[in-house]
């Protein structure tokens, strides 16, 4: 495209089906007066590994 | 829903759409920017007298590029969801308040000097014990668990502490459950066994120090009103030398005193640290700390000029994070979180020294939002299911807001403080969310698309 660029596009697609639970609540992190949870990671992926390692 | 801003870096405007429902950025020139702002909301007269100077092609082309990302889906992209209750019959989180005594007495402290409103008290070791095991009846499926230790000041009470973290690890294996610790202190008793054990055992741990000297001992006095800067300061760099690689953020708070808040941002940086949250008070209007919605310009451009101090830094040797403006556009949380934000009320709750249960820590000592007790569970489950029901999609103000997928709706206890219920809004709050944001995106960008 001449006049837009892509940055970023449909991140929420990928994964608006999750919601296991399994990620940090946000106020354990620095805020405590605050919101903010964009800038937390999906634990998903990162139980999938742990659990696998495990069970070897 | 479009959202259209602009961020200045290095003096020039850099032009961005951000569609919100999708969570897709775009970078465009001026000419697609006016098209864009025309299309999605309104011109104002000085962009709509540039606007026509724009010839028709150009105008064209842009019209074009626009409608081909509509069809894509990457902009103007419908919602995704229209409605979403929380699971309230979980829990995966506890805040402990491990000790309502602080040795510290900070101007805005919500807690009022640690005791939040009730008389000094120190959690035993028997009630943290129930509270972890309430905590892993509560937990359903949920294996990854979380216990803050909170205050008050938590490490008066280390040795409570201590025997909670040995009482978890042991009843984790058995219960298939995973424990995540995090300590919140003022530093003041952060002396090198202490560190040394908070190091080995914490997860996380946040390290309470307001930025410059001047401003810190200005509003965080210990009990006597001495100063204390000084002492914590050496505690704290000490405990990042010998903390490496794990998490740990150094937190302050900036108030009516230090609105040019990056300067003590920059100080926590000049200081060896890495991590850093410099977050705005909470106070109501009438305390003479209290940030108001005449300040927000300042607020805003005090925000950008960190930004820029941000990204310049993050080039040298000095780079950091700042907590408000990571953001990681490829991954991040799922839909769920973003639509509920911290799970206060839900599967996140407070606990206090005595064992009663609370929707946050900033509930604490609020009897109308007393949940239960840990030893004999939730007695006020109607009120969890309420919170349940606070999300992005049931909150007016959320509708229209480009950061509303990324704040989750706001923090339920300042707006309970502010509009007396806790799914109102806190204009201010929202104000500086939206603002950060902006420049998360911004930043996002020019790290990603260095020259």
């Amino acid at each position: 495209m001449k006049h837009i660029k892509a940055v970023s596009t449909k991140i929420f697609d990928k994964n608006h089906k999750t919601g296991c639970g399994e990620c940090q609540a946000s106020c354990q992190s620095a805020c405590k007066t605050s919101c903010t949870v964009g800038n937390q990671a999906c634990a998903k992926e990162e139980k999938i590994l742990r659990e696998t390692k495990e069970d070897k | 829903m479009v959202h259209t801003f602009i961020y200045k870096h290095n003096g020039q405007p850099l032009y961005f759409l951000w569609d919100v429902e999708s969570g897709s950025l775009f970078n465009v020139d001026d000419v697609a920017f006016l098209c864009a702002v025309k299309r999605y909301s309104a011109l104002n007269d000085e962009q709509a007298s540039e606007y026509r100077k724009i010839s028709p092609e150009r105008i064209a082309e842009c019209e074009e590029e626009l409608s081909s990302l509509e069809s894509e889906g990457a902009l103007n992209a419908p919602r995704k969801i229209s409605e979403f209750t929380k699971n309230a019959g979980v829990v995966k989180a506890l805040c402990l308040h491990i000790c309502h005594d602080c040795n510290l007495r900070c101007e805005y402290c919500f807690a009022s000097g640690g005791t939040y409103n009730t008389a000094r008290d120190y959690m035993s070791a028997e009630t943290a014990k129930a509270a972890i095991d309430f905590l892993i009846s509560s937990s359903g499926n949920i294996r990854n668990l979380e216990v803050d230790f909170f205050g008050g000041e938590p490490l008066m009470n280390l040795g409570v502490v201590k025997e909670t973290v040995e009482y978890a690890k042991s009843r984790a294996a058995e219960a298939g459950k995973r424990f995540s610790f995090t300590m919140t202190t003022n530093c003041l008793l952060l002396n090198k066994a202490n560190a040394e054990w908070l190091n080995a055992e914490m997860d996380n741990v946040v390290l309470s120090i307001d930025g410059r000297e001047s401003v810190h001992n200005g509003v965080r006095k210990s009990v006597s009103g001495k100063d204390c800067f000084g002492v914590i300061l050496d505690n704290a760099i000490a405990f990042r030398k010998i903390r490496g690689d794990k998490k740990y953020y150094v937190r302050g708070t900036y108030t009516a005193k230090n609105k040019d808040f990056c300067s003590d941002v920059l100080a926590l940086n000049d200081r060896g640290f890495d991590q850093i949250s410099v977050e705005p008070v909470v106070l109501p209007e009438d305390h003479p700390l209290a940030l108001k919605m005449s300040d927000i310009e300042e607020l805003e451009a005090e925000y950008d000029k960190l930004a820029e101090a941000y990204i310049e830094r993050r080039k040298t040797g000095k780079w950091f994070n700042f907590f408000h403006y990571m953001i990681d556009l490829d991954h991040g949380p799922c839909l769920n979180k973003r639509l509920t934000g911290c799970g206060a009320g839900t599967d996140y709750l407070a606990v206090s020294p005595t064992g009663d249960i609370y929707p946050c820590h900033q509930f604490v000592g609020n009897e109308e939002y007393l949940l239960g007790n840990v030893r004999e569970g939730i007695s006020r489950q109607d009120v969890r299911e309420r919170f349940a029901r606070y999300t992005v999609l049931s909150k007016p103000h959320c509708a229209e807001c480009p950061a509303k997928y990324y704040c989750g709706g706001g923090c339920t206890a300042n707006a309970l403080h502010f509009t007396g219920s806790p799914d109102g809004c806190y204009e201010l709050g929202c104000a500086l969310q939206r603002k950060r944001l902006e420049n998360s995106l911004a930043i996002y960008y020019i790290e990603n698309n260095a020259d």
